[in-house]
Order: structure tokens, then C-alpha cells, then sequence
């Protein structure tokens, strides 16, 4: 009885305020709210910049409803939290400064975590479904026995969350129901929260101060001038029909220029050595989204079109003109990359 | 250095090739006939235990590679793979056909399985193909607060208990270090997993493999997450293809894509 008049009541009251007014903080005490549905944000930050892309977090968290708080920690970290408290629809910052959350290791982040979600009576915890947040989040629902809710693309309800699976090919809609939610979401599906609309406190959170069992050593990061292949508008992919690295450079990095694209491989190119890994497109790669899509060289096969089926454009250039990928492209053209990559990236210069 | 003692969880999932079909029902998808296989991950998973092993990488060596799965009866034959590519005896935790278990309730049950095997370091694969979670070996970190190493392509071990672990991360690789035991997720890049051999396979049928049950690591099927409906993705619609370069030209700007 208890359990389903509270699941009411929230949507009854967020129902009744939004009529009533445009700040339910002014209506009713943060101790009354916290017991419906409020939500942690997690957001990234690397050497002192915000990641962007992270206010995803914030978007998703806008979909519940109830006051959002973003989460940030690392070393000085004051201004980038300032940076974040202008982001569309937040209510506040949690900020905890301490060098040691700089490379988010997840032995000493989690617990950080999950202290600042008890402190703050979270109902939901979102964060992207980046290599920091699935790294993390697991770690945290698990030290709150909570099962996570991984890669969601869409929020219906406070409690329901639709998710593909089995590589895309199916969509499930599931209820939690846990206490506290622990999401990742995919960024594609949410649009980051502008900056520079709001103006929230930034807050000092508890810092628990566990020691790291594990040690951060190295990172090798591929340095590129292009667009961030997760966020790019427009994304030209380079498949096994390329041969080898110097002509995948040859062929797709002035097409890439052209269109002021961002480089994606399919992972038989990763495989071969043609692309680095962090450019592979796929179930088990990046997903991407973009305005354009432009295949090279790729059959299609069900793991890398996870990756890349939401484009909104997808044009695919392919000598087999049974390959899998022209039944999911706008465009296709059947013929020799060699020739009609160079062909198309002089056309588009004109 | 310790000797190591390497647990490894698998999954029976549907091949990575069948496209699966959403059931009339929309409750889930298509399994009843179709062809399952190991979870690809997972056998990278195998691979790199039996490697370890092989090639000596470990200064305290490798004393057992044990597998573990909890699935239906037919969970059988994946552990009857892994021995045979290399892993020296099984757990079959047997659930019943379409009770699967939740990611937390499997890290649940593997940390109850860690204890009792004595495990020093878990090997899992970083997802499963079927549920796309990429949640359990970090689960099964935090609950026994261990290290962990997701994503690795590759392994290192060092004196005094040291792993060093290469991950792969949005943009690059990003190394780190922790001493056993540990948890190590297997990204694709980590090996290629061998073929069982016909000879193995006969040998691996003779290798033990216990029976035990939920109860037996205290756990239960119980669900948090009720799946409300399983759909079919929005249908896409190939638009068909054009003769020159000049005809993508103009079609990609008609569709406002460039």
C-alpha cells in the first residue's frame, strides 16, 4: 500500500507544481523533495576542462524531474565547477577538490561517490556511458546494491528506462526497483545542457579520502584535430575495403577534412591495423550518432551497424553490391573506393 | 609472488552472428532453437588464463584456472569449451531456463565463489553480447574491494604481486597498476582465443565439474529490473542507391546531410 502511494504522490505533486509555480524549491522544503525523486549528475573533467559532453548527464536527469545536482571532483577544482554551475537546469554543483579523483580510478572515486549520494539522498545517479562511467558506475551500484541500468537511450517514467540490447537489435523497457538508480546513459540520445544559462551554488562534498588500491601509471592518447568521433556532426568510416594504413590515411583523411568530419573504423580495420582502436565504430566500440555517416569499404555486419544505425544520414560507398550495409544506407554507391573516394572528395571541394 | 589461482566466469549466450528476433510476446527475444555459443568476451577471458599459464607470464605461476558459469543445463557445453581450450575444471551453477540472472546478483554470487575457490584474481569478459550491461566484473570488484582493470589489452605481471594492466579508454589506452589479488575485464584486443582442438575436447570431458546451485552462494533469481516489454528496433529503411559520385552528390545534399 505504502510502497504504491509513493509511487504516486511524486508525479501528482510535480504535476501540481508545475502549475503552480516555476520553483518548487520556493514551494516546498529541500528535506520534502529529497524524499521524491532528485537526481546526481556526474560530470567529467580532465586536467582542469569540463567535458561537455558530460552534461548529457544533466539533460537525461531533467527527463525524472525533482532538483538536479551535478558532481565533479579532481584537483583545483573551483573553476571548472563554476563552469558547470551555468549549465541549463542545475541546480547546484557538489565539487570536491583533491588530486587524487584527477584520473577517476574507481577504487577511491566510488567510494567518494557513494558518500555523496547518502549525504544528499539521492533517488537517481546518472552518468554517460563513457569508459569513466562504465568503469565506475557498477563499482557504485554494486557498494549500493542497486542494479544499474546500463546505455539507456530514453527515460519514460522516474522508474522506467527503455535500453538496447543484443547489439541494438532489440529494445527493452525496464522498471527499477531499486531505491537509488544508478544510470548510464548514451550520448547520442541526450543533448548536453547548455552552458552559460544558469548560475547554481557550487557546494563542497564529503571526501571520504579512501586510498586507491590501484595506481595510475600511464596514458596514451591519440592526438587529432578533428572533431570528437562520439560528437561529431558528420563521421566518415574506413572498413577492410582499404587495404592498408597509408591508403586508409590516403583515402579517408581528406574526405574527413572536407567535410570537417571525425574518423571512424569499422573493426576489421581496427583489427588489421589500418585505424587505432579508439576509432572503432560498433557494439563493442563507440556508438555515434551523427548528421552524416558515410561508410567506406564496411559490409555492415550486425556489431557495427550497433554502432552507427541512429545516423541520421548514412551514405555507404561499397564495391559488393549485396553488402549488408546498403539496406540500412540513404544512399549507396556500388563501386571501387579508390576511384569514387577521390572522386567525391573533389566534388565536395567545389 | 603468490602462485595464481584465476577464477573465470563465462556466459552461453546467442552466436555473435544470428541476428536475434524479438518473440510474439514482446517479452524477450527468440531463444528456443537458435545457435548460442560462448560469450565472445569470455573467451578472450580463457585465452589469456590459459596464456598466463603457458608462457610463464606470472613469477608465482598459475596453480588453477577454474570456470564457472550459472545458466541453464545447456550452460554445460560452454564450460565443457573452456576446459577444453585450456582451464582445468568447472562450476555449473545451474538456473532454470529464463531465469536469468542480473549482473549484481551474479557479481554476488561469484564473490561467494571467489572465497570459496580461494581465487587471487577474476577474468572476466568486459560485457555480455546479449545484455550489452559491461557491469559485473566492476560489481565484483566493489563488493570484494579488490582492484580492477577494465577493458585490458593487456596484462603484465611483476614481482611482489604487481599487475599492470593496459585499458582501453574513449581516445587511447591508459595503463594502470595494483597488486593481487584482482579483476581484470578482457577487451577485444587482449588475444585471439584458440580453436579446442578435437583431442583436447575428448580430454575435457574427463576434466571435474561440480554441480551446485543458487543457494549454495546464498543468492537468488530474484529481479530489480522488471523487463515491461521487449521491441523490435524502428525499421530503417534503405534509400536505394545512385549510379555516379555526381548522384551521391546531389542526393546527400537533398537529404540536408551535407
Amino acid at each position: 500500500m505504502l510502497c504504491t502511494a509513493r509511487r504516486i504522490l511524486p508525479q501528482q505533486l510535480r504535476g501540481g507544481l508545475t502549475r503552480a509555480t516555476t520553483s518548487p524549491v520556493a514551494f516546498f522544503s529541500p528535506a520534502a523533495l529529497r524524499r521524491l525523486a532528485s537526481t546526481l549528475a556526474v560530470l567529467e573533467q580532465r586536467e582542469g576542462k569540463l567535458n561537455n559532453g558530460s552534461l548529457s548527464a544533466i539533460s537525461a536527469a531533467k527527463k525524472i524531474g525533482g532538483p538536479i545536482h551535478g558532481f565533479i571532483a579532481g584537483s583545483s577544482i573551483k573553476a571548472v565547477a563554476e563552469e558547470a554551475a551555468t549549465a541549463d537546469g542545475v541546480d547546484k554543483i557538489v565539487a570536491v577538490d583533491n588530486g587524487a579523483y584527477d584520473k577517476g580510478l574507481p577504487e577511491n572515486f566510488a567510494p567518494l561517490l557513494v558518500e555523496n549520494i547518502k549525504k544528499g539522498g539521492y533517488t537517481h545517479v546518472i552518468v554517460g556511458h563513457t569508459a569513466f562511467g562504465k568503469n565506475l558506475l557498477p563499482r557504485v551500484a554494486a557498494l549500493l546494491d542497486s542494479q544499474q541500468i546500463s546505455d539507456i537511450t530514453s527515460i519514460e517514467s522516474e522508474n522506467t528506462f527503455v535500453r538496447p540490447i543484443y547489439a541494438g537489435n532489440a529494445i527493452a523497457t525496464v522498471e527499477s526497483s531499486d531505491p537509488v538508480k544508478c544510470i548510464t546513459i548514451r550520448g547520442t540520445a541526450f543533448a548536453p545542457a547548455e552552458l552559460g544559462k544558469g548560475s547554481a551554488a557550487v557546494e563542497d562534498g564529503v571526501d571520504p579520502k579512501v586510498e586507491s588500491v590501484t595506481e595510475w601509471v600511464s596514458e596514451d592518447l591519440a592526438k587529432s584535430d578533428r572533431p570528437d568521433l562520439a560528437t561529431a556532426g558528420r563521421v566518415v568510416s574506413g572498413g577492410r575495403g582499404l587495404k592498408s594504413k597509408e591508403e586508409f590515411d590516403r583515402i579517408m583523411q581528406p574526405l574527413a577534412d572536407t567535410l570537417g568530419a571525425a574518423i571512424g573504423a569499422s573493426r576489421a580495420a581496427v583489427d588489421s591495423g589500418y585505424a587505432d582502436n579508439s576509432l572503432q565504430v560498433g557494439q563493442t566500440g563507440k556508438v555515434v550518432a551523427p548528421q552524416l555517416y558515410m561508410a567506406v569499404g564496411i559490409s555492415g555486419a550486425i556489431q557495427h551497424l550497433a554502432g552507427m544505425k541512429d545516423s541520421k544520414v548514412i551514405a555507404a560507398i561499397n564495391k559488393d553490391p549485396d553488402a549488408p550495409i546498403f539496406q540500412v544506407a540513404d544512399v549507396g554507391l556500388v563501386g571501387d573506393l579508390f576511384e569514387k573516394v577521390p572522386e567525391l572528395t573533389e566534388q565536395l571541394k567545389k | 609472488m603468490s602462485a595464481l589461482r584465476i577464477l573465470v566466469p563465462i556466459k552461453r549466450v546467442i552466436d555473435y552472428a544470428v541476428k536475434p528476433r524479438v518473440n510474439k510476446a514482446q517479452t524477450g527475444v527468440e531463444t528456443a532453437g537458435v545457435k548460442h555459443s560462448m560469450n565472445p568476451f569470455d573467451e578472450l577471458s580463457v585465452e589469456e588464463s590459459v596464456r598466463i599459464r603457458d608462457k610463464k607470464r606470472a613469477p608465482g605461476g598459475v596453480e588453477d584456472i577454474c570456470v564457472i558459469s550459472a545458466g541453464p543445463p545447456k550452460a554445460q557445453d560452454v564450460l565443457r569449451t573452456a576446459m577444453a581450450m585450456g582451464a582445468d575444471r568447472a562450476i555449473h551453477v545451474e538456473v532454470k531456463e529464463g531465469e536469468d540472472l542480473e549482473p549484481l546478483a551474479v557479481a554476488k554470487l561469484l564473490r561467494r565463489a571467489v572465497e570459496e575457490e580461494g581465487s587471487n584474481m577474476v577474468i572476466l569478459g568486459k560485457q555480455s553480447i546479449d545484455d550489452d550491461a559491461n557491469q559485473t566484473g566492476q560489481m565484483l570488484a566493489g563488493l570484494l574491494g579488490w582492484a580492477q582493470a577494465t577493458q585490458a589489452s593487456r596484462v603484465e605481471f611483476g614481482e611482489g604481486d604487481l599487475v599492470t594492466v593496459t585499458k582501453e579508454v574513449d581516445g587511447g589506452v591508459e595503463t594502470v597498476r595494483a597488486r593481487l589479488p584482482m579483476v581484470v575485464t578482457t577487451d577485444l584486443r587482449l588475444n585471439e582465443p584458440r580453436y579446442a582442438s578435437l583431442p583436447n575436447i575428448m580430454k575435457a570431458k574427463k576434466k571435474p565439474m561440480s554441480k551446485k546451485t543458487l543457494a549454495d552462494f546464498g543468492v537468488t533469481a530474484e529481479r530489480r529490473l522488471k523487463v515491461l516489454k521487449v521491441t523490435e528496433p524502428a525499421p530503417r529503411q534503405g534509400g536505394g542507391k545512385v549510379e555516379d559520385v555526381g548522384g551521391l552528390v546531389s542526393k546527400l545534399k537533398e537529404l540536408g546531410a551535407i
